[in-house]
């Protein structure tokens, strides 16, 4: 459970951010808060075709923090997540309008090249997806050949290490060289994890990371997410209300595209101060 | 519907009783197929059927080694040229292929799967015989190529299909370019498939005769020559078949009993590739 | 252990990284993939350029004409286009009451342990060759024609203008015959695979009604199914124009035009198959080739109304085209 007495002092002691409504077209500013975001989002509008999935939202992910996007189906919090790494473009018919920010600069900025955003921004799907023709050791260094080169030694180090932090590796370390398939699927979906963490990007997004597990799995998978803060900047998509509570530090709540509340978890669960959100959080629609 | 429902049943029985009549007439060819070729081809299949090459006619002991080789020449030189320009337009098919330039690849191939093989064989005469001036192994080599490239690029396009996109998405957002996405993830997944497609393509191939007519041509000799023509297995069952000495029409059945058998080894090992994968997972 | 942190200009540096490998990836598939309609062109055209003497003597005369006398230069194709589609619409008429009689049996009425082992039993018949056909056809099935059924039926049918004459044995009916049990298979599973398409719910439909399970077949699966296995019938048609080997081994090859069935035939490709290698002159190269150019054109046509057919009610797979 993130430490909510520690950290809300530092975040809601500055203005809070200024919450939009719909009808009030007025931008955000990122909030002042220490440190500096790592990854912000600035007037993103994401379309498919003539739609927009997503309508003038800026927010900012701080570092090492947790942020949930929750809101009913067809909300745009998946589109906004896919448009952090850029994966959202991949749709054709797509396009994006706005910034988003890594460290300060646009990572849709004319000259970047979408698969090194990539390489920096990992993510974790919601079914796990272990490439079936390698074995466990190869999905977790999968992400290592994109990379700058790395001896045997290494790579086994570096597999070793990502498979700990997504406490797997007692559980396979004796068979590294068999197929992933034979695994549960909770187990498959943190070797997802680890195969995601394995080549030390800067952001993790997951998309509905348990929606297809079982409670145990769904369960270790949530003590894995609080965990990674300690090194990511963690955005994480739910459906489910109460796991956004337990595991985020900062709660977003979207609805029909736009961005109508942010901020620390506890106060958006307890005290919501647009009636949408209130709305949606104790239950009344979703 | 008129009937009585006594006549309604008669009729219904009747009718599937036919229906059962049909598939038994339908299968019956087949089992008097391989029960003759067993029958009037096993006791020819000796040692020397197997490693002599034919001999002039009214001497005894000549053999089908020349065409057995002649053949596996000639699909091994095939597949060579047709399996890796099949499976790249089978690629493209399944990964780029949603444009214009998709369906016209698409269509072509389709329209190249019906021609009849002996038009297959005029256009490598065309090709290749007539500028050489020469029957040779390169030139049945090339027909059957040309049949195989739109088989095995269907196939490859079909199980390249087959991957889901999840499994895309995955090593696209670990920032794998496409190619890199493509080549080591999405056929390698499809590799069973696909390898099992052109086992298929290549057991078709080998009981082809029509292409290999006036390509090939065949040839009495054992050769392994490219440039000069060659025997086939199929070519000798059709020139022995129907050539008027009895010593040549009981070595064209044992010629078709070993043909048949290598089409069926085939078609096995092809179930066997695929079958490997799925007890994996 | 890995580099430490890139700072955030050299992270900015990083994100420029431009992949190249894509653009020559894509271009070498689509070179690949470019070979085949290269390859339909130069078939097409080697087609027309082997045909065009020919064609520039005889123009259209030559589908209509009988004549064959390669000694002499003259050549008429209409007794090999006659043979073609004669022998194909026997193999046809045979063919497709089986073939339809099969599918339905195995989609239908077959016990579930039965449907797998016949239908790929039936699939094992689509990839025999055809010399092996067609040498089964010429010690087998000739002489049962000739020598057992024939003098059977013969007082019967021998007033029929579709049986008269002397019956030596290489004849249309063995031709027809061979060419049945080659299309046979096609036909049989690609209608298997288009009465699967029905939708359960058609047949719940009409037994609920209190059809008997026959009547359900009749009167609402199969003219359900009616565009895709008129589809599977031209695929088989497409199949039986083309087909060389077994053909040619059976039907006696003279260039006749007959309605008996027992008298001997020809058809394009077995003429083709026959003549090419031991040509008498250029002009009879070029006739042979101008027979094949018409092939061509039927069998594209035919296929591709066969596919068109089939798209329309199967989703067009790949197995549907890789089988013709």
């Amino acid at each position: 459970m993130p430490d909510h007495a520690a950290i809300a002092p530092a975040v809601t002691a500055p203005s809070p951010v200024p919450s939009r409504t719909p009808s009030a077209p007025a931008p955000t500013t990122a909030p002042a808060v220490n440190p500096v975001p790592r990854l912000a989002v600035e007037r993103l509008t994401a379309w498919y075709d003539d739609t927009a999935g997503v309508r003038d939202v800026s927010l900012a992910f701080e570092a090492n923090r947790v942020t949930a996007l929750i809101g009913p189906s067809g909300c745009g919090k998946s589109t906004l997540l896919r448009c952090l790494n850029r994966m959202h473009e991949l749709v054709p018919g797509t396009r994006v309008e706005g910034r988003v920010l890594l460290d300060g600069h646009d990572i849709y900025a004319p000259d970047v090249s979408p698969i090194a955003v990539r390489r920096t921004v990992g993510m974790v799907f919601q079914k796990p997806t272990p490439f079936p023709t390698m074995s466990i050791a190869e999905n977790v260094a999968a992400g290592l050949k994109v990379g700058p080169p790395t001896s045997r030694s290494e790579r086994d180090g570096i597999v070793e290490r990502a498979l700990r932090r997504a406490a797997l590796w007692d559980e396979v370390k004796d068979r590294l060289d068999d197929s992933p398939l034979a695994l549960s699927g909770g187990q498959q979906q943190r070797l997802c994890v680890a195969r995601t963490i394995a080549p030390e990007p800067e952001v993790i997004l997951l998309d509905e990371p348990t929606a297809s597990l079982d409670p145990l799995g769904a369960s270790r998978i949530e003590e894995l997410v609080t965990d990674l803060k300690r090194e990511f900047t963690v955005v994480i998509v739910t459906h489910n209300l109460q796991q956004a509570a337990r595991v985020s530090d900062t709660t977003s709540f979207f609805y029909l595209g736009a961005l109508i509340e942010v901020g620390p978890t506890t106060q958006v669960f307890t005290a919501p101060t647009q009636p949408q959100t209130e709305a949606y959080v104790t239950g009344r629609f979703g | 519907m008129a009937l009585s429902p006594r006549n309604r049943k008669i009729v219904g029985a009747a009718m599937t009783g036919a229906t059962y009549s049909a598939a038994t007439m339908a299968i019956v060819p087949l089992v008097a197929i391989l029960v003759m070729l067993v029958v009037r081809g096993a006791g020819s299949l000796d040692w020397n059927f197997f490693t002599r090459s034919a001999v002039p006619v009214g001497e005894a002991g000549g053999g089908f080694a020349n065409a057995i080789v002649g053949t596996l020449l000639i699909v091994g030189v095939a597949a060579a040229i047709g399996i890796p320009i099949g499976v790249g337009a089978g690629i493209y098919l399944a990964e780029f292929g949603g444009g214009r330039v998709g369906w016209v690849v698409r269509f072509v191939a389709d329209t190249l799967n019906g021609i009849p093989s002996i038009l297959i064989g005029v256009f490598a005469w065309t090709l290749v015989v007539r500028p050489t001036g020469r029957f040779s192994a390169l030139a049945g080599s090339a027909a059957l190529a040309c049949i195989l490239v739109p088989i095995v690029a269907r196939t490859t396009e079909e199980m390249v299909r087959l991957v889901p996109n999840s499994l895309r998405e995955a090593a696209l957002a670990l920032g794998y370019p496409r190619w890199r996405t493509s080549l080591t993830v999405v056929a390698r997944t499809a590799r069973a498939g696909i390898i099992t497609g052109c086992l298929v393509a290549i057991s078709r191939v080998a009981g082809e005769t029509a292409p290999l007519l006036f390509t090939a041509l065949g040839s009495q000799y054992f050769s392994t020559n490219l440039l000069h023509p060659v025997a086939a297995l199929p070519l000798q069952v059709y020139l022995y078949a129907t050539g008027p000495y009895e010593e040549w029409h009981r070595q064209a059945w044992a010629g078709a009993l070993v043909l048949i058998l290598l089409v069926l080894l085939l078609g096995v090992l092809a179930r066997l590739v695929t079958r490997s994968r799925h007890q994996r997972a | 252990m890995r580099a430490p942190r890139l700072s955030s200009a050299e992270r900015w540096r990083d994100l420029r990284i431009v992949s190249r490998g894509d653009a020559v990836y894509r271009v070498a598939l689509l070179a690949l993939a470019l070979v085949l309609p290269l390859l339909l062109l130069a078939i097409v055209g080697g087609l027309v350029v082997g045909a065009w003497p020919a064609i520039k003597q005889f123009q259209f005369g030559f589908l209509t004409r009988s004549v064959w006398d390669p000694v002499a230069g003259q050549f008429g194709a209409l007794p090999l286009i006659f043979g073609t589609l004669y022998s194909s619409l026997l193999a046809m008429l045979i063919a497709v009451p089986l073939a339809l009689g099969a599918a339905i049996f195995l989609t239908e009425f077959a016990p579930r342990w039965m449907r797998g082992p016949v239908g790929t039993l039936i699939e094992l018949l689509a990839g025999v060759p055809s010399v092996i056909y067609g040498l089964w056809g010429l010690f087998v099935l000739i002489p049962l024609q000739r020598d057992i059924i024939w003098p059977i039926v013969k007082p019967a049918l021998r007033w029929l203008p579709f049986f008269s004459g002397p019956f030596y044995g290489p004849s249309v009916l063995a031709g027809g015959t061979i060419l049945a049990i080659m299309v046979l298979p096609y036909v049989a599973a690609v209608s298997r695979e288009v009465l699967r398409a029905v939708p359960p719910a058609q047949r719940e439909a009409a037994l609920a009604l209190g059809a008997t399970r026959w009547e359900a077949v009749w009167t609402v699966i199969l003219p359900y199914g009616r565009a895709g296995i008129f589809g599977a019938v031209v695929l088989g048609l497409g199949r039986a124009l083309g087909e060389t080997m077994a053909v040619t081994m059976l039907i006696g090859n003279r260039h006749e035009i007959s309605l008996s069935l027992v008298q001997p035939g020809y058809t394009i490709a077995a003429a083709v198959a026959n003549e090419f290698a031991e040509a008498v002159s250029s002009m009879h190269l070029s006739a042979l080739v101008y027979c094949g150019l018409v092939l061509f054109v039927i069998t594209v046509i035919v296929n591709a109304a066969a596919r068109w057919l089939i798209w329309r009610v199967a989703r067009g797979s790949a197995a549907g085209s890789a089988a013709v």
